[in-house]
C-alpha cells in the first residue's frame, strides 16, 4: 500500500485528490471535539454568534483523550465512533471544516454535506490508542476546559497514521471493503 | 469462618483494574498475531499490526489500551463462609474502583444521570456490581472495563421458541452487521441465551470475560459457537471493518433454563481492547 503524506492545513484541492482507501499520514496542526462539545459549537452557530475557534479549513479529531502521565504530552488517544456527531456535523463543514478523524458509520446527510463542500473522512484504528498517541507532540486545552477530556484540545500531530475512509466524492471504504470479503448474505 | 479485611477487596480491585487497562491478555494478544498470518485484507492486515503493536506500547509505558478506559463492570463471587470486616463490601469496591482511575491515568468516563445534565463523577465511580454468594471460605472478583464503543451495538431480544437456532443466528448476524466497524473489530461477542430479561444481558457480558481459549462445555453449544463464528467472519467486516476475513476472534455462549414461553438472547459485543482480569482472595 502507497502511502500518502500529507501537511494540515488541508485546501479544497488536497481533499479533492484523495480517494477512499489512500493511506495517508498527517502531519500539522488539528482540533479535537466529542458530543458535547459539538453541541455547544452547533448551539452558537444556531445563534449566529462567534466560534471559540474558527472552522475554516481545520481538521476536526473525535478523541477524548485519557490524562498524560508523567513524561507523556498526552494520555492514549484513538478515536469515538464518530456516527454520535453526525447530526451536528453538516453545520460544522458549512463552516469550512475540512477533515474528520474518526471510526465507524456517517449518515448519508454528512457524507452529502462533505461532497458539496469538498471535506474528507479519515478513519484511525479504534483502540490503538497508545499508537496514536505517539504521533500526538503536543497538546492545549483550547476551548471548554469544563469539559475536561472532551474539551477542545490543539493537538500539534506528526505522521499520524490514518486511512481514507470516506473521500469528497462519496466513495466510502466502509462499503466498498466488505463487498470483497463477503462470503454469504443474512 | 475467615475474617477478610475490606481494604484487601480495595486494594485487589484497583489493582486488577489497573493492570487489565495497560496489560492486554496474552490469549487476546495471541488471537490478533494469528489473525494478522491469515487476514487476506492489506488495510486489514495493517490493523492488526497497529494494534499489535499498541499492546505492546500500553505494556512497556504503562498506559491505557485504549482512551476509553471504560466503565468499571464487577463480577464478585463471595464464599458464605466469609466474613468481611471493615466498611461494607460494595463501598470497598467502589474505592478499588476509584483509586484505580485517579492514580493510574485512566479516563473518567462516568456521568452521574444519564438524561439530565450528564455531569462527570470525575472517578469513573460508580461501578456496576454483580454480586454472588456461593460456597466457600474466598472470594472471587473478575474485574471488567467496558468500552462503550462495543457497548453501544450490543442487544438484547426476547426470541419466541419457535424461532429456535435459527432465529438466534439470524438475530446475532443482523447486530453485527448493523454494527460494523462501529465496535471496533475484531470483536469478542458474549451471548446469553434463556434465563429471564435481565440474566440473558449478564450472562452475556460475563461471556466476554471468559478466555479466548474456553468453549462451551456442552457439545451442542460448542459447535453452535463454532458455526456462528464462521457466520459472522463471512459477513467480510474484518479488521477496522474495512473488509477483511476477521471480524470476531470468538463467539462465547452462556446458556440458562428459561421459561416455556420465552427464548431471551442477549448479545453483548467487546472489542479488541478486551479488558478483564480475575483474582481469588
Ligand atoms: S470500542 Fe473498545 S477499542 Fe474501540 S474505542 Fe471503545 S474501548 Fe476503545
Amino acid at each position: 500500500m502507497k502511502t500518502v503524506h500529507l501537511n494540515l492545513p488541508l485546501d479544497e484541492a488536497a481533499v479533492r485528490s484523495l480517494r477512499a482507501g489512500d493511506t495517508v499520514t498527517l502531519t500539522g496542526s488539528i482540533i479535537t471535539g466529542r458530543d458535547a462539545a459539538h453541541k455547544r459549537l452547533v448551539e452558537l452557530i444556531d445563534r449566529d454568534e462567534p466560534l471559540p475557534v474558527p472552522l475554516a479549513g481545520e481538521t476536526i479529531y473525535y478523541v477524548g483523550p485519557a490524562p498524560a502521565s508523567p513524561g507523556h504530552a498526552v494520555g492514549s488517544a484513538g478515536p469515538t465512533t464518530s456516527y454520535r456527531m453526525d447530526s451536528y456535523t453538516p453545520k460544522l463543514l458549512a463552516q469550512g471544516l475540512r477533515a474528520m478523524i474518526g471510526k465507524g458509520l456517517r449518515s448519508r446527510e454528512v457524507i452529502e454535506a462533505m461532497k458539496t463542500y469538498g471535506a474528507v473522512y479519515f478513519g484511525a484504528v479504534g483502540g490503538a490508542a497508545a499508537l496514536i498517541a505517539r504521533s500526538i507532540v503536543s497538546s492545549e486545552v483550547i476551548a471548554y476546559p469544563d469539559l475536561g477530556p472532551e474539551a477542545i484540545h490543539r493537538f500539534q500531530v506528526k505522521v499520524f497514521p490514518a486511512i481514507v475512509l470516506i473521500d469528497s466524492f462519496g466513495s466510502n471504504l466502509y462499503e466498498t471493503g466488505p463487498k470483497l470479503y463477503r462470503k454469504s448474505d443474512l | 469462618m475467615r475474617t477478610i479485611h475490606a481494604s484487601r477487596i480495595t486494594q485487589a480491585v484497583s489493582e486488577l483494574y489497573t493492570e487489565s487497562s495497560y496489560v492486554i491478555g496474552d490469549d487476546v494478544r495471541a488471537a490478533i498475531d494469528a489473525a494478522r498470518e491469515t487476514e487476506p485484507s492489506p488495510a486489514g492486515r495493517s490493523t492488526l499490526d497497529q494494534i499489535s503493536e499498541n499492546y505492546r506500547i500500553a505494556a512497556a509505558e504503562r498506559v491505557a489500551i485504549c482512551q476509553d478506559t471504560g466503565m468499571a463492570v464487577l463480577f464478585a463471587e463471595v464464599g458464605q463462609d466469609v466474613h468481611i470486616e471493615g466498611p461494607a463490601f460494595e463501598e470497598a469496591v467502589q474505592q478499588g474502583v476509584r483509586d484505580a482511575y485517579l492514580n493510574g491515568y485512566l479516563r473518567k468516563s462516568i456521568v452521574a444521570d444519564p438524561l439530565f445534565g450528564r455531569v462527570n463523577t470525575k472517578d469513573n465511580t460508580p461501578a456496576v456490581i454483580h454480586a454472588r454468594i456461593v460456597p466457600g471460605d474466598r472470594i472471587r472478583l473478575t474485574a471488567v472495563a467496558k468500552g462503550f464503543g462495543s457497548e453501544n451495538m450490543s442487544a438484547l431480544r426476547m426470541l419466541t421458541p419457535a424461532e429456535g437456532v435459527q432465529g438466534v443466528k439470524r438475530f446475532l448476524l443482523e447486530t453485527v452487521e448493523k454494527a460494523g466497524p462501529n465496535p471496533c473489530p475484531p470483536v469478542i461477542i458474549g451471548m446469553g441465551i434463556g434465563g429471564s430479561f435481565e440474566s440473558a444481558a449478564m450472562m452475556a457480558k460475563r461471556a466476554t470475560a471468559l478466555p479466548l481459549d474456553h468453549s462451551n462445555p456442552n457439545p451442542q453449544y460448542k459447535a453452535l459457537e463454532d458455526g456462528l463464528l464462521r457466520a459472522v467472519n463471512d459477513l467480510g467486516i474484518g479488521p477496522g471493518g474495512t473488509g477483511g476475513v476477521t471480524t470476531a476472534l470468538k463467539v462465547h455462549i452462556i446458556q440458562a433454563p428459561t421459561h416455556i414461553a420465552g427464548l431471551p438472547v442477549a448479545i453483548n459485543i467487546c472489542c479488541h481492547a478486551a479488558r478483564h482480569a480475575t483474582v481469588t482472595i
